[in-house]
């Protein structure tokens, strides 16, 4: 991206062409990488989601076999959440987190390349278990025994992968949290850290405390496919209950690891574009603080359906609800934030704009499932699919495209082309609800998820669903050409592109260079 | 340009190690999956992962190792190393506590849960409690009983944490044979332990019929304990490697964080060990 200021600066010594991006130590470098890689992966598990909505344009069994089926979904699901999220959220904190404290790099350069570059290994592993006897993992993303324990040798694949991914996500978030405590500019207090440092903060706690968990638990996974030990086998005193504890207590704080970073994003975006300060900054920090206490204590209403005492059914229930406290706290404060303000909307604006209405509708569809007797009703149909792609699709990835918009001036040094970009938001938060919105009915009518052929009443909001689905995923290649335009040229961007736009990211020049605030700014 | 001159933070030049430390974690994983599945080639594979891995971890830790005795880490170098070894730990910690946390589910849950009315359909007969290898395995096993290895290997472990901590003093003092004297008696504690480990694993196989199949009770025993001997081997390794330094003469009374970070994990194993004892030995 910065190939000019790379020449000035690097010199000699240092490797070039593919190698300078294999041996890099540099935090924009690697930002880029992370979200190149992110986008790949987001083609991939997109297009299996186009297959997905292709064979259920109507009942029967038209395009793919069931087991295909169950193996799409799943690569779906982990892709989507391991492979595009976190890496694209990982990839802004790379970029940002140093330009926003006013740090001369990330705190361990070596060890933010490894983070990034064991990515692909994984991804590696589970693409070729596609391509094995038996395909690949298809026990759905959450790995449920005891179906994961029956697959072929693709699922040993899968949960080395997941070892993988856990590593980097470990290793990438200690350089974060390090970054943060440590490498702060003189003056950069931590309530004066811009509110993106800070989700990405309590994000990288979350993930350090929880990515440890769910690698214990695929590797009892392991050990119970292929050495004899029964942790969820009842046989042996076991249960497979046990691994939706261990699993939920990782997949719960795992929501908010995606989703932490997105509210850092847009609590970034609406100020610049509303021209006033951020409504309720300390208002904002203890929020997303309490978010995350709250979601080490709520794993279990992802299984009010195995089985669990009535008491624990309230408990559930009532810590549950109780997140919506906090995260009503930020809904009102983004909404106060934009009250009155002088409201401009670029692309990154609408993007913005849009998170805020959708996430919440995906927030109060999580409100009614978190109601135990509701949830009965609704487990494992497309209620479920609906409520987490409103908040993972109109939530966290509108918001990495938001961000994306708003940094890409800093990044690549021009502006990127506006038109496009509406086009963009506008075909995208359109298809977007034609895809998604018909799923919560389905679900109230009980049409399960992971299903490949279903009954025919089901058909005109499944049709809906996949024409929404197939504009949906047309749209975003707008955005690569969006991208790739931006890369190669167009209006030069100012040091500050955005008008009402504060931070230590745009006193420096546009493009970025390749080292910033080798001498720490003083902050007042 | 290299790095030396960014501002006091040393930022490290470009590096091939992480490239090889992928292409070897790549190697590992596949190698392992073939190995189990008994593919042709899947050991070699696992073997060369391990090599490219081993190989790694000397060059890109002696580059470390070295830039740090060419003095080019600051103050601020070290407190990030400070910060992220703590919050290393802290991530070790989450690891074991799925497996505690698996082991306190299986005993106040599950196998309680087993015997209740709505199985007795399906598991006549069975009477739960613990140790037991549940409802539906015939090969009876005897437990592990705490009062034997597993004591003195807690008097072991514990010696080492003081043997450790009294080389760190001999360090800070600028007494060098204490602090050698003290981190080879830490080793050897280490060994020691790992030796009588060993022989204990080799008794429950060979005399008691615990296995790893033994029901719950031998999968929360050998993971627990596995785990913790994995953790006891990198560690007592780490211990050599800064006994190596020490003899080098590297370290000095105020800056030796390499010899703190690996107090502080060592001190670390030896907690978990407590928790071993006291819930899958003792109690």
């Amino acid at each position: 991206m910065q190939a000019h200021a790379l020449e000035h600066e690097h010199g000699h010594g240092a490797p070039s062409g593919l190698m300078r991006w294999v041996t890099t130590t540099n935090h924009k470098d690697i930002g880029t990488l992370y979200l190149w890689f992110a986008a790949v992966m987001f083609l991939l598990a997109g297009s299996m989601a186009m297959a997905i909505r292709a064979e259920l344009f109507q009942p029967g069994l038209q395009l793919v076999s069931p087991d295909f089926f169950n193996q799409l979904t799943t690569l779906h699901g982990l892709i989507m959440v391991f492979g595009v999220i976190m890496p694209a959220m990982t990839g802004f904190a790379n970029w940002q987190v140093p330009l926003m404290i006013g740090a001369p790099d990330m705190a361990f350069p070596r060890m933010n390349n490894w983070s990034f570059w064991i990515l692909p290994a994984a991804a590696i592993l589970l693409v070729i278990s596609l391509f094995l006897p038996g395909g690949a993992a298809a026990a759905g993303w959450t790995l449920y025994p005891p179906l994961f324990i029956q697959g072929g040798i693709s699922y040993d694949l899968t949960i080395f992968a997941i070892h993988i991914l856990g590593a980097s996500s470990i290793m990438g978030s200690l350089n974060i949290i390090t970054t943060i405590l440590n490498m702060r500019a003189p003056g950069m207090t931590l309530m004066k850290m811009p509110l993106f440092v800070w989700t990405w903060l309590i994000t990288a706690f979350l993930l350090i405390a929880v990515m440890p968990v769910l690698a214990g638990a695929v590797t009892m996974l392991l050990t119970d496919r292929n050495f004899d030990t029964h942790f969820f086998n009842a046989a042996g005193g076991g249960d497979p209950v046990l691994f939706q504890h261990v699993f939920w207590f990782f997949g719960h704080p795992e929501v908010y690891i995606l989703i932490l970073p997105a509210f850092g994003i847009v609590s970034q975006i609406i100020p610049t574009f509303a021209r006033k300060p951020l409504f309720g900054y300390a208002s904002m920090v203890y929020a997303t603080a309490s978010i995350a206490i709250l979601s080490f204590l709520v794993w279990a209403h992802h299984m009010f359906t195995v089985g669990m005492p009535a008491v624990g059914q309230l408990y559930f229930m009532y810590a549950t609800m109780l997140i919506a406290v906090p995260t009503g706290v930020k809904v009102f404060n983004w909404v106060a934030t934009m009250w009155r303000g002088s409201l401009t909307f670029e692309t990154p604006m609408l993007f913005a704009i849009a998170f805020v209405a959708l996430f919440t509708i995906g927030g109060f569809t999580g409100l009614v499932l978190a109601m135990a007797p509701v949830d009965i009703q609704l487990h494992d149909t497309y209620y479920v699919v609906a409520h987490f792609h409103y908040v993972l699709v109109s939530g966290a990835l509108f918001a990495i495209y938001a961000g994306v918009y708003y940094w890409l001036p800093k990044w690549t040094g021009h502006m990127y082309n506006e038109t496009l970009g509406k086009w963009h938001f506008w075909l995208s938060m359109i298809s977007f609800n034609v895809l998604f919105f018909p799923q919560h009915f389905l679900g109230l009518a009980g049409m399960p998820r992971r299903i490949p052929d279903y009954a025919v009443q089901f058909t005109e909001f499944n049709m809906i669903s996949s024409i929404g689905g197939f504009v949906f995923g047309a749209s975003q290649i707008l955005m690569l050409i969006v991208v790739l335009q931006c890369i190669r040229g167009g209006r030069k961007a100012e040091a500050k592109p955005w008008e009402g736009a504060q931070g230590l990211e745009w006193t420096v020049p546009s493009p970025a260079p390749y080292h910033t605030f080798e001498t720490p700014p003083v902050v007042k | 340009m290299s790095a030396q001159s960014h501002g006091g933070y040393y930022l490290p030049a470009p590096s091939y190690w992480p490239i090889l430390g992928s292409a070897a974690l790549l190697g590992l994983t596949l190698g392992a999956t073939l190995f189990i599945h008994q593919v042709a080639g899947g050991g070699w594979v696992l073997l060369a992962g391990f090599a490219l891995l081993v190989w790694m971890l000397f060059g890109w830790f002696g580059q470390v190792i070295g830039e740090s005795e060419q003095g080019l880490y600051n103050q601020q170098v070290d407190s990030g190393f400070r910060w992220s070894m703590g919050w290393f730990i802290f991530s070790e910690v989450m690891f074991f506590a799925a497996f505690f946390g698996a082991l306190f589910y299986v005993r106040t849950l599950s196998v309680p849960d087993l015997t209740s009315a709505n199985n007795a359909l399906l598991w006549p007969g069975y009477t739960g409690g613990w140790p037991t290898q549940g409802p539906g395995i015939k090969e009876a096993f005897e437990p592990m009983g705490a009062w034997g290895i597993p004591a003195w290997n807690t008097l072991i472990l514990l010696s080492s944490g003081v043997t450790v901590t009294w080389a760190h003093w001999g360090l800070k003092r600028g007494n060098r044979t204490q602090l050698i004297a003290g981190l080879i008696a830490t080793v050897a504690l280490g060994l020691l332990f790992l030796g009588l480990q060993a022989y204990e694993y080799h008794h429950a196989y060979t005399e008691l019929g615990l296995t790893l199949g033994a029901g719950v009770y031998g999968a929360t025993f050998f993971m627990l304990t596995g785990f913790h001997g994995l953790h006891v081997t990198l560690g007592t390794i780490m211990l050599i490697t800064i006994l190596g330094r020490s003899l080098a003469g590297h370290f000095t009374p105020e800056r030796h964080f390499a010899f703190e970070a690996v107090s502080w994990y060592w001190h670390f194993v030896d907690v978990v060990w407590l928790g071993l004892f006291i819930f899958v030995y003792w109690l």
